[in-house]
């Protein structure tokens, strides 16, 4: 039993203003993380503020895009095709949720390691997606 | 200042329909209302606080609080958190009351999912200008899968089993198979709930609660309404609530907010986890219960898997006898939110109301504990201890 990965349809980032940095960059094929010049702390999701000390220092760094599963799951009901949701921790500490994709969903595994790779959504937006290293 | 035992449930109703396709959600509301006032034994003019949530038309009071002509309104609350909302509200009602900001509150909760052909494997919408939704909402989060997400990583960490989550909903079933209004009352075996198709791994669709129509209402009190009235005496006695979300980053899905409401509530009720004799317990899915069974304290973090199985959660065979009604996993779960039925099973257990073949002998101690959102990123948890005077 394989399940191998199907591109899907995915719905297009709803942005909020500030959020057009990280897609910008994502198009072109770089995953950007919110880094505080105070506390030093990396974040994730970006914001304006700095969760952790509410410092408005933060600045965009771009992550190296690697990382490893923190946790996943396939959904394989309810969609047109399975899919596979997970929480990545990413090397500079943030865990993000995302997809893994390009690989056989039924092979992926808690603290496998993967690297950052771009899918498009329906309107063409790039969102970072993770694969087997 | 602490609310224990400045205020009682005075009254409990539950909508015995579960597939309402004729029902406006409005006069669902309305009945379960009018059925908690006549459980209680009072009059709509006696209503001076009303709560509802998320569920209701228009998410606030007003459209409710105008069809049901509620007009002696002293104090109003449409605090939504989820499928707890209506634990935090009985919370709030007694604060309010202890404050002397209104008399007898009103609680009510209802809706359609099921007519209306919801599914936890929808991508659902939570509104606009949300700052995470553009990092999120393409990779398909939906009610399931932030589930299974804690599910898997709790089995990583601590071995859990999809047998050890299976006997939850065995317990459920052998419950329900007493309830005439349940949807599920067959009693499941573990082969059954493993064999079952898999939806989300490693849940299955009867690791999953039911989609129902319906609702529910209860009625708090201040003391000295509650001794006026002929129902035995439930008085509330400790609460906790919070919220736990992605820790900006730092996710951990091992443990939900219950590791904080539960403590809360234990303090101010004074009373201990193994002092609960009898506990309702969110169930939207196994894997639900297990953690805030093990976050409230009744065993240690990692050996929920342990401490649910062999028929343990099964009233009259097991130490920990836990939605006696059959829960969301197989009773109900109106509007996809299972905190008001989790309040009202636990009220019919201290007045000895639950069926004969689950009522908890001298009940004089329960816990209702209820989680809104999801676990997997987003969650309200909010705990109850209630006590038979």
């Amino acid at each position: 039993m394989a399940t191998p990965y199907q591109e899907r349809k995915m719905r297009d980032p709803a942005l909020n203003p500030g959020d057009e940095p990280y897609f910008e960059a994502a198009a072109e094929g770089k995953l950007l993380l919110k880094k505080c010049n105070d506390c030093g702390e990396h974040h994730h999701y970006p914001r304006a503020l700095c969760p952790f000390c509410w410092s408005e220092k933060v600045e965009w760094v771009q992550a190296k895009g690697s990382g490893e599963i923190y946790t996943y799951t396939v959904t394989r009901r309810g969609g047109p095709v399975p899919y596979c949701i997970a929480y990545v921790t990413l090397d500079e500490g943030p865990r993000m949720m995302t997809n893994i994709v390009d690989c056989d969903l039924d092979t992926i595994k808690i603290g496998q390691r993967v690297k950052v790779t771009f899918k498009k959504t329906e309107g063409g937006a790039s969102v970072p997606c993770f694969a087997p290293a | 200042m602490t609310i224990k035992g400045k205020a009682y449930i005075v009254g409990a109703y539950e909508h015995p329909l579960r597939k309402a396709p004729n029902h406006s959600v409005a006069q669902l509301h309305a009945e379960v209302a009018k059925g908690a006032l006549e459980d209680a034994g009072l009059t709509k003019n006696d209503i001076d606080g009303y709560f509802c949530a998320g569920d209701a038309p228009g998410a606030n009071v007003w459209s409710m609080a105008n069809y049901m002509n509620l007009s002696k309104l002293r104090h109003v609350d449409s605090t939504d958190m989820g499928g707890c909302s209506y634990l935090v509200h009985v919370a709030h009602a007694a604060e309010a009351i202890a404050a002397g900001h209104c008399n007898v509150a009103l609680v009510t909760l209802a809706g359609r999912p099921n007519s209306e052909g919801s599914s936890g494997t929808q991508v659902r919408d939570r509104g606009v200008n949300l700052p995470e939704a553009p990092y999120e909402m393409p990779h398909s989060p939906v009610t399931i899968n932030l589930y299974a997400m804690a599910a898997i990583r709790h089995m990583h960490e601590y071995g859990t089993t999809s047998e050890q989550l299976a006997w939850i909903k065995v317990a459920a079933s052998h419950h329900a198979q007493h309830n005439p209004n349940a949807m599920l009352k067959n009693v499941v075996t573990v082969e059954e709930v493993v064999n079952s198709p898999m939806i989300s791994d490693p849940l299955h669709r009867l690791d999953c609660c039911v989609v129902s129509d319906g609702g529910g209402a209860v009625i708090v009190a201040r003391p000295e309404i509650a001794k006026s009235l002929k129902r035995p005496k439930v008085k509330i006695i400790g609460t906790g609530e919070s919220t736990k979300h992605q820790m900006a980053g730092q996710v951990d899905l091992t443990y939900t907010g219950a590791a904080w409401t539960g403590p809360r509530a234990f303090e101010e009720a004074g009373v201990k986890p193994g002092d609960i004799q009898y506990a309702s317990i969110y169930d939207s899915f196994t894997i639900t219960v297990l953690l805030q069974i093990e976050d409230l304290g009744f065993c240690k973090k990692g050996e929920g898997g342990k401490f649910v199985s062999d028929g343990n959660l099964i009233s009259g065979q097991g130490k920990f006898p836990f939605n006696t009604d059959g829960g969301g996993l197989c009773n109900n779960h109106p509007a996809n939110r299972g905190g008001m039925t989790k309040i009202i099973e636990a009220v019919r257990q201290l007045r000895g109301e639950s069926h004969p073949k689950v009522q908890v002998p001298d009940c004089r101690l329960a816990l209702a504990h209820g989680t809104g959102g999801a676990i997997g990123h987003r969650h309200g948890s909010a705990t109850l201890i209630m006590e038979r005077e």
